[in-house]
C-alpha cells in the first residue's frame, strides 16, 4: 500500500504548483486554473487523511471544497466578464487603475 | 423531530430564510428602498430570536455563546447601518438592484456562522459564504471599471487567501484527526511540529488576509477604493470582525498552548500592520484610500487585543470593533454625502471650507476623525484606551507605546481632513450634498453612539465583559 | 436630592440650544434658554441650600467614566454647607447678569453666541463647585478658563480683547501647571482624586517629605503650595494677577460674572475646600495670608490712580480677593467664604453700574472724561453709591460684616495674622478712598465729556435697573446672616460652614474685638472724607500731589510696572530664545530637524513604500507568499535550531 505521506507530498505539491502558478501568470483563465490546483491539493490531503485516520470529516470537508470551489468559479467568471465588457482584456498587467 | 437541537442555529436559519425571502421579493418589488426596509426588518426578527439561541449544536460543531453573540450583535449594526446609507447612494451610482440587499444579508449570515464556527469546516463555510457574497458587492456596480477592478484584486486575492486557509485545516487534520477548534487543543497536547508550525503559520495568513494584516493587506486600499461607498464601510466593519471572532476563538481556544509562538507573529505583524497603515494613510489625497489604510492601521491595533489576552484582552478587542464600526461607518456615510450625481466627492479638495457650505456635515466628521485619531471624550478613545490598558496588563506596555506612537502620527491625517474643512476657504461652487431620511438616521445614530461611547462606556464595556463570560 | 443634577445641567443644555440653533433660528431670542436655565437652577440652588440646612448633605459618583485599577474617572457630586453657599452664588449672579445682558447685549451681532458662552461658563462653574474629587475639580477649572478666554476675547475683530484673552490663558497656564502637578501629587501619594478619602488620610502624611534637588519638602505642604500656585493665577494674586485687568477688555456683563463674583474667587473656593491640607500645613498658610494680605494692600494703591473705571473696580477686585485669601491663611476659612459671598454682590453690582454708565456714555471709560452722571442717571448712581459703602465698609452694609470679620480674625490669629491685619487696615483706608473717587469722579462735579456725548446721556433701560436694584439688596442685606455676637449677632454665617472647614483659631478679648471694630470703620470713614476733600471741595489738591510726588504717581500709574517687568525677564528672552537660539542656532538641525524632519521622513517613507502598492495583482499575490515564507522560515529555523 502506498504510505499515507506519498499522498501528502503529492498534495503539498500540487498546492505549491498551483501556488507557483498563481504568482507568475498574468492571464486571468489560467489563474483562476491555479487556484483550482491549490484546491485539488488540498483535496487529496484530505481524502487521503480521511482514509488513513478511518474518519469522515476530510472526505466531507471535500466536498465542500468542491460546492464552494464551484461558486467561486462561477461569481469569478461573473467578474471576469463584467470587467471584460468595460476594458476588454484578461491580461492582468493592464488593470492597475487603482494603486499607490 | 426534536427542534430544540436546533436553537443555537435558529437566528442564522431565520436569516437565511429572509434573505432567500427578499431576493424573491425583488421581483416583484420596483421600489428598491422597501427591500432595504425589508433588510432591516430581517435584522429585528434575527435579533428576536437570538435570546433563546443560546446552547451548542451539531455534536459540538456549532455554539451560541455570549462571544458570538456579542459579535452577532456588530454584524446587524454593520448591516442596518449600511443599508441605510446605501439607498440614496444606490440611485445616485444607477445601481439599484434588489439582490444588493440579499447579498448583503448572506454576508451577514455568512459573518455570523463564522462567530459562532466552533469547527474548522463549518468557520470555512461561513467565511465562503461572507466572502463570495462580498466579491459581488465590490463589483456592484457593474458599469464602473474602478468597481470592476475592486472586484477583480478581492476576488482573486480572496481565493488564494482561502486556499492557503484550506491548506492550513488540512495540517491541523492531520495532526489531531479532527477539525473541531474545542477538541484540537486536547489532541494536541501542547507538542510542537513542523506541521503545526505550517498550520499556524496558514491560518494567521488566512486571518491576517481578512482583517487586512501587513503584509496581507495588500488588497485593502484598491478593493476598498474601487468599490461602492456603502460597501466599503460594510467590508471596513463587518468580514474584519467576523475574522476577529474567528481568530480570536481559534487561537484563544483551539491555539492556546502555543500562544508565545503566534503572539510573536501578530506582534510583529501588529507593528508592521500599524506603520503601514498609518504611514500610507499619510499620502493619501483620495478620502476612501485614506479610510482604507486608516482601517488597515486600525485592525493593527484591534489585534493588540489578541496579543493580550484573556477576558481583559478579548474584551478590549470586542470593545475596539463595536466602537469601530460606529466611527468608521459614520465617516463613510459623510463621505457618501459628498458623492453626488456627476461629482465623485472623494478626494480631499472637496472638503475644502465644508464648515463653511455646510457646517452640519463638517462638524459631523470633525467627530468622527476625533473618534479615529482617539481623542476624548469620544468613543474611539474609550476603545483604545481599554485596548492599550490590556496591553499594558499582559506585560506588552512597549507594544501599548509603540500603538500609542502610531496613533499620534494617526493625528496627522485624521487632522487634516479636519483643517481641509475648518481652515480652508471653499474655492468654486460649493460642494452639493445627497442628503436623504435613511442617511440622516445613520448619521444621528452614529454620532450618538460616538459620543456616548466616549461620555458614558460602562454599559458597553459590561456587556462585552459579560460575554465573554 | 437627585434634583440636584438639574443645577449644572440646565445650563448645559441652554449651551447645546443656544450652539446648535441660535445663528439661524433663535437669534435675538438667544437669551430666553440661557436665562430660564439659569433661573431653574437659582431655584433648584435654594432646594438645595434648604435640604442642606435641614442637615441633609450628599456625596456621591453619579458615574464612573474610566476605571483603570486605582485610577477612576468619575463626574461624582458633594453637596455640604460650603457647596449649597457657592451654589447660590453662582446662580443668583449668574442669573441677574443674564438678566442685564438682555439690555446690554441687545445690539451685539454675537447675541446668540454670548448667551452660549455665559451658558456654558455658568455649567462649568457649578461642575467645579459641585466636584467630589480633584480631577472634576480641575476639569472645572480649565472649563472655566476656557470660557473666560473666549469671552475676554468676544469682541475678537478688536485686537486688545484677543490680545487680552490670550494673556490672561497664558497666565493662567502658570498656576494651572503647578494645580495639574498638585492634583498628581495628590494621586501619588493617597492613590485616590476623592475628596473625602484624600482629606480623611491627610493627617496620616503629615511627617512625610520628599526629596526636590537635595532639598528635604514637607509633602503636605508641598502638596498645599501647588494647589495654591492655580489658585494665585485663578484669583489673579501676586504675581499672576497681570491677567485680570487686561480681561476688562470682554463685555462688562462679564466681567461682573466671571472676574468679580464666580471664576475669581474658585481659588478662594479651593483652598477653604481643600483646608484640612492647608491647616496641616502652617508654611502653606503663611504663604497663603503673607500673598492675600500684601495682594490687598498692592492692588489697592494701584487703584488710587487709575482713570478707567472698570480697570479701578478690577483692581478692587483684585484687592478683595487678597483679603480672602488672607483670611484663609489665618484659618478663618468661614470668614473668607463670607467675603466671598458678600463680595460677589456688591462687586457685580459695581460692575454692573460701571457698564450701565458705559452704556450711556457710548463705550467711554476714561473717568476724566465723566462727572455730574448723578442727574442724569439715578438709580444707577445710588446703587452704586451703596455698593461703594458697602464695600468701603459702613457700619449696617454688607462689606463692613465680612470684611470686619476679616481683619478680626487676622488680628485674633496673632503672629503672621496681625501683620497680615495690618495690610489689612491700611488697604481698607485706601478701598474707602479709591471708591469714593470713583463715585465723585463719575457721578458729581461738571460733566466734561464732549457734548454729543452729553446729549446722549440716559438711564438704563430697566432690564438693566433691575438687576442693579436687586444686587443692591444683596450688597445691603447679605451680610446680615454672619452679624457677629458683639453686634448682637448669632454669627450664623461661620456655624452653618463648621461642619466644613471647622472654626477659627486664635482668642482675643472683646475690647479686642471692638477695637478692630472701631479702627476699620474709622479707616473707612477716614478714607471716604478724604476723598470728599479731594474730589469735592478741593480738586486741585490730588493735581499737586501727583506733581509734588511724581515718582510715586508714576509708579502707581504704571501698576508698579509689572507688565514691564515680566515683558523684561520673561516675555523677551523667551522670544529672544525662541527667535535666536532655537531658529538660528538649531535651523535645520535639532528643532528643525525634530518638527519638520519627522514627518518630512514619514513622508519619504510612505512615498517609498507606496510604490510597492502599485496596482498590480501578482506582486499583492508575491508579497502575501513572501510574507508567508519569511513567517514560516522564521519559525522552522527557531524550532530546528
Amino acid at each position: 500500500m502506498v504510505p499515507l505521506h506519498w499522498y501528502l507530498w503529492l498534495g503539498s505539491l500540487v498546492f505549491c504548483i498551483g501556488m507557483f502558478g498563481f504568482l507568475t501568470r498574468r492571464n486571468v483563465i489560467i489563474m483562476f486554473l491555479s487556484i483550482e490546483l491549490m484546491l485539488n491539493g488540498v483535496n487529496i490531503s484530505l481524502v487521503a487523511l480521511s482514509h488513513y485516520m478511518q474518519d469522515l470529516r476530510g472526505q466531507v470537508l471535500t466536498l465542500f471544497v468542491i460546492a464552494v470551489a464551484a461558486a467561486e468559479a462561477a461569481i469569478g467568471l461573473a467578474i471576469v466578464i463584467a470587467l471584460f465588457r468595460n476594458k476588454p482584456t484578461t491580461h492582468l498587467d493592464e488593470i492597475k487603475e487603482m494603486k499607490g | 423531530m426534536d427542534i430544540t437541537i436546533i436553537k443555537p442555529i435558529l437566528p442564522e436559519i431565520v436569516m437565511a430564510a429572509l434573505a432567500c425571502v427578499v431576493l424573491i421579493l425583488e421581483l416583484f418589488i420596483h421600489k428598491k428602498e422597501t427591500i432595504g426596509v425589508f433588510a432591516i426588518l430581517a435584522v429585528a426578527a434575527v435579533s428576536y430570536v437570538i435570546p433563546q439561541s443560546f446552547g451548542s449544536a451539531f455534536n459540538g460543531m456549532f455554539i451560541s455563546d455570549g462571544y458570538s453573540v456579542f459579535f452577532k450583535f456588530i454584524f446587524f449594526i454593520n448591516l442596518i447601518l449600511a443599508v441605510l446609507i446605501s439607498i440614496r447612494y444606490l440611485k445616485i451610482e444607477r445601481s439599484e438592484f434588489g439582490e444588493y440587499y440579499s447579498l448583503m444579508m448572506f454576508a451577514t449570515l455568512g459573518m455570523m456562522i463564522m462567530a459562532s464556527a466552533t469547527d474548522l469546516i463549518v468557520l470555512y463555510l461561513g467565511l465562503e459564504l461572507m466572502a463570495l457574497s462580498t466579491y459581488i458587492l465590490a463589483g456592484f456596480i457593474r458599469h464602473d471599471r474602478r468597481s470592476n477592478e475592486a472586484a477583480l484584486k478581492y476576488f482573486f486575492l480572496g481565493a488564494f487567501s482561502s486556499a492557503i486557509l484550506l491548506y492550513g485545516i488540512t495540517m491541523i487534520y492531520a495532526l489531531t484527526g479532527t477539525t473541531n477548534i474545542l477538541a484540537i487543543a486536547s489532541q494536541l497536547q501542547g507538542k510542537m511540529t513542523t506541521q503545526l508550525i505550517l498550520a499556524i503559520v496558514f491560518l494567521v495568513v488566512a486571518f491576517g488576509f481578512k482583517i487586512a494584516l501587513a503584509p496581507f493587506h495588500m488588497w485593502t486600499p484598491d478593493v476598498y477604493e474601487g468599490a461602492p461607498t456603502s460597501i466599503t464601510a460594510f467590508m471596513s466593519v463587518g468580514p474584519k470582525a467576523a475574522a476577529f471572532a474567528a481568530l480570536g476563538r481559534v487561537f484563544t481556544t483551539g491555539l492556546i498552548d502555543f500562544a508565545p509562538d503566534w503572539r510573536g507573529i501578530l506582534i510583529a505583524l501588529s507593528i508592521l500592520t500599524m506603520a503601514v497603515g498609518n504611514i500610507l494613510a499619510i499620502q493619501q489625497s483620495n478620502i476612501k484610500r485614506m479610510l482604507a489604510y486608516s482601517s488597515i492601521a486600525h485592525a493593527g491595533y484591534a489585534v493588540i487585543g489578541v496579543i493580550a489576552g484573556g477576558a481583559e484582552g478579548l474584551s478590549a478587542m470586542m470593545n475596539y470593533l463595536f466602537i469601530y464600526a460606529f466611527m468608521n461607518i459614520g465617516a463613510f456615510a459623510v463621505v457618501i454625502m459628498l458623492r453626488v450625481e456627476g461629482v465623485k466627492g472623494e478626494e480631499l479638495e472637496h472638503y475644502r471650507g465644508l464648515a463653511k457650505t455646510h457646517p452640519l456635515a463638517a462638524v459631523l466628521m470633525l467627530i468622527f476623525m476625533f473618534s479615529l485619531t482617539g481623542i476624548p471624550p469620544t468613543g474611539g478613545f474609550i476603545g483604545k484606551f481599554y485596548l492599550f490598558k490590556a496591553a499594558v496588563g499582559a506585560g506588552y506596555a512597549w507594544l501599548a507605546v509603540v500603538a500609542v506612537v502610531f496613533s499620534v502620527i494617526s493625528a496627522y491625517f485624521y487632522l487634516r481632513v479636519v483643517m481641509y474643512m475648518y481652515m480652508h476657504e471653499p474655492e468654486g461652487e460649493p460642494a452639493a450634498l445627497a442628503t436623504s431620511t435613511p442617511l440622516g438616521l445613520a448619521l444621528l445614530i452614529t454620532t450618538i453612539m460616538v459620543i456616548v461611547l466616549g461620555v458614558y462606556p460602562s454599559p458597553f464595556l459590561a456587556f462585552a465583559r459579560l460575554a465573554i463570560g | 436630592m437627585q434634583y440636584y443634577l438639574l443645577i449644572p445641567f440646565l445650563p448645559l443644555a441652554a449651551f447645546v440650544i443656544n450652539i446648535t440653533l441660535g445663528k439661524k433660528i433663535i437669534r435675538k431670542q438667544a437669551h430666553w434658554p440661557s436665562t430660564l436655565a439659569v433661573l431653574g437652577s437659582l431655584v433648584v440652588a435654594v432646594m438645595v441650600l434648604m435640604d442642606v440646612l435641614a442637615g441633609k448633605t450628599l456625596n456621591e459618583d453619579l458615574y464612573t467614566w474610566i476605571i483603570s485599577d486605582k485610577f477612576q474617572v468619575s463626574v461624582g457630586f458633594l453637596l455640604d454647607q460650603l457647596t449649597a453657599v457657592m451654589l447660590i452664588v453662582v446662580t443668583s449672579v449668574s442669573f441677574l447678569v443674564h438678566v442685564y445682558s438682555i439690555g446690554y447685549m441687545h445690539d451685539d451681532p454675537g447675541y446668540y453666541r454670548f448667551y452660549a458662552y455665559l451658558s456654558l461658563f455658568t455649567f462649568s462653574m457649578l461642575m467645579l463647585v459641585m466636584a467630589n474629587n480633584f480631577l472634576q475639580l480641575y476639569f472645572g477649572w480649565e472649563a472655566v478658563g476656557l470660557c473666560s478666554y473666549l469671552l475676554i476675547g468676544f469682541w475678537y475683530e478688536k485686537k486688545s480683547a484677543s490680545d487680552a484673552g490670550k494673556k490672561a490663558f497664558i497666565v493662567n497656564r502658570f498656576g494651572d501647571f503647578g494645580f495639574g502637578l498638585g492634583v498628581i501629587m495628590i494621586f501619588l501619594t493617597f492613590g485616590t482624586l476623592h475628596y473625602i478619602p484624600v482629606f480623611g488620610d491627610a493627617g496620616k502624611f503629615l511627617n512625610e517629605s520628599v526629596n526636590i534637588l537635595g532639598l528635604e519638602v514637607n509633602l503636605i505642604t508641598l502638596i498645599a503650595l501647588l494647589l495654591f500656585c492655580g489658585a494665585v493665577g485663578k484669583s489673579a494674586q501676586i504675581p499672576l494677577h497681570v491677567w485680570l485687568p487686561d480681561a476688562m477688555e470682554g463685555p462688562t456683563p462679564v466681567s461682573a460674572l466671571i472676574h468679580a463674583a464666580t471664576m475669581v474667587t474658585a481659588g478662594v473656593f479651593m483652598v477653604a475646600r481643600c483646608n484640612p491640607i492647608f491647616s496641616l500645613s502652617p508654611t502653606a498658610m503663611g504663604v497663603v495670608a503673607v500673598v492675600g494680605g500684601v495682594t490687598a494692600l498692592f492692588a489697592a494703591t494701584i487703584a488710587l490712580v487709575q482713570n478707567d473705571i472698570k480697570r479701578v473696580v478690577a483692581y478692587s477686585t483684585i484687592s478683595q480677593l487678597g483679603y480672602m485669601f488672607l483670611a484663609c491663611g489665618v484659618g478663618a476659612y468661614a470668614a473668607g467664604i463670607f467675603h466671598l459671598y458678600t463680595h460677589a454682590y456688591f462687586k457685580a453690582l459695581l460692575f454692573l453700574c460701571a457698564g450701565s454708565v458705559m452704556h450711556a456714555m457710548g463705550g467711554e471709560l476714561d473717568m476724566q472724561k465723566m462727572g455730574g452722571l448723578k442727574k442724569y442717571m439715578p438709580v444707577t448712581y445710588w446703587t452704586m453709591l451703596i455698593a461703594s459703602l458697602s464695600i468701603s465698609g459702613i457700619p449696617g452694609l454688607a462689606g463692613f460684616f465680612s470684611k470686619d470679620e476679616i481683619l478680626f480674625r487676622a488680628y485674633a490669629a496673632g503672629g503672621v495674622g496681625k501683620f497680615a491685619w495690618l495690610l489689612g487696615t491700611v488697604a481698607a483706608l485706601l478701598t474707602a478712598f479709591y471708591s469714593f473717587r470713583l463715585i465723585f469722579l463719575t457721578f458729581h462735579g461738571e460733566f466734561r465729556g464732549t457734548e454729543e456725548q452729553r446729549h446722549h446721556l440716559h438711564e438704563s433701560p430697566k432690564v438693566m435697573t433691575i438687576p442693579l436694584l436687586i444686587l443692591c439688596v444683596g450688597a445691603i442685606a447679605s451680610g446680615w446672616v454672619g452679624i457677629p455676637p458683639l453686634l448682637g449677632g448669632g454669627e450664623h454665617f461661620s456655624e452653618f460652614l463648621a461642619p466644613v472647614v471647622g472654626h477659627p483659631h486664635g482668642e482675643a478679648t472683646h475690647a479686642e474685638e471692638w477695637m478692630t471694630m472701631g479702627i476699620s470703620v474709622a479707616v473707612a470713614l477716614a478714607g471716604i472724607i478724604v476723598a470728599v476733600v479731594f474730589y469735592l471741595k478741593n480738586p486741585s489738591i490730588p493735581v499737586n500731589l501727583a506733581k509734588r510726588f511724581q515718582f510715586a504717581y508714576r509708579v502707581l500709574w504704571n501698576k508698579y510696572y509689572v507688565d514691564e517687568l515680566y515683558d523684561l525677564i520673561i516675555v523677551r528672552p523667551t522670544l529672544f530664545v525662541a527667535k535666536n537660539i532655537i531658529v538660528g542656532f538649531t535651523d535645520g538641525a535639532i528643532i528643525e530637524g525634530i518638527v519638520n524632519g519627522l514627518p518630512r521622513m514619514v513622508n519619504r517613507i510612505g512615498a517609498q513604500v507606496r510604490k510597492v502598492q502599485n496596482g498590480l495583482l501578482q506582486h499583492y499575490g508575491a508579497i502575501m507568499a513572501l510574507g508567508l515564507f519569511l513567517i514560516l522560515a522564521i519559525l522552522m529555523i527557531k524550532y530546528s535550531g
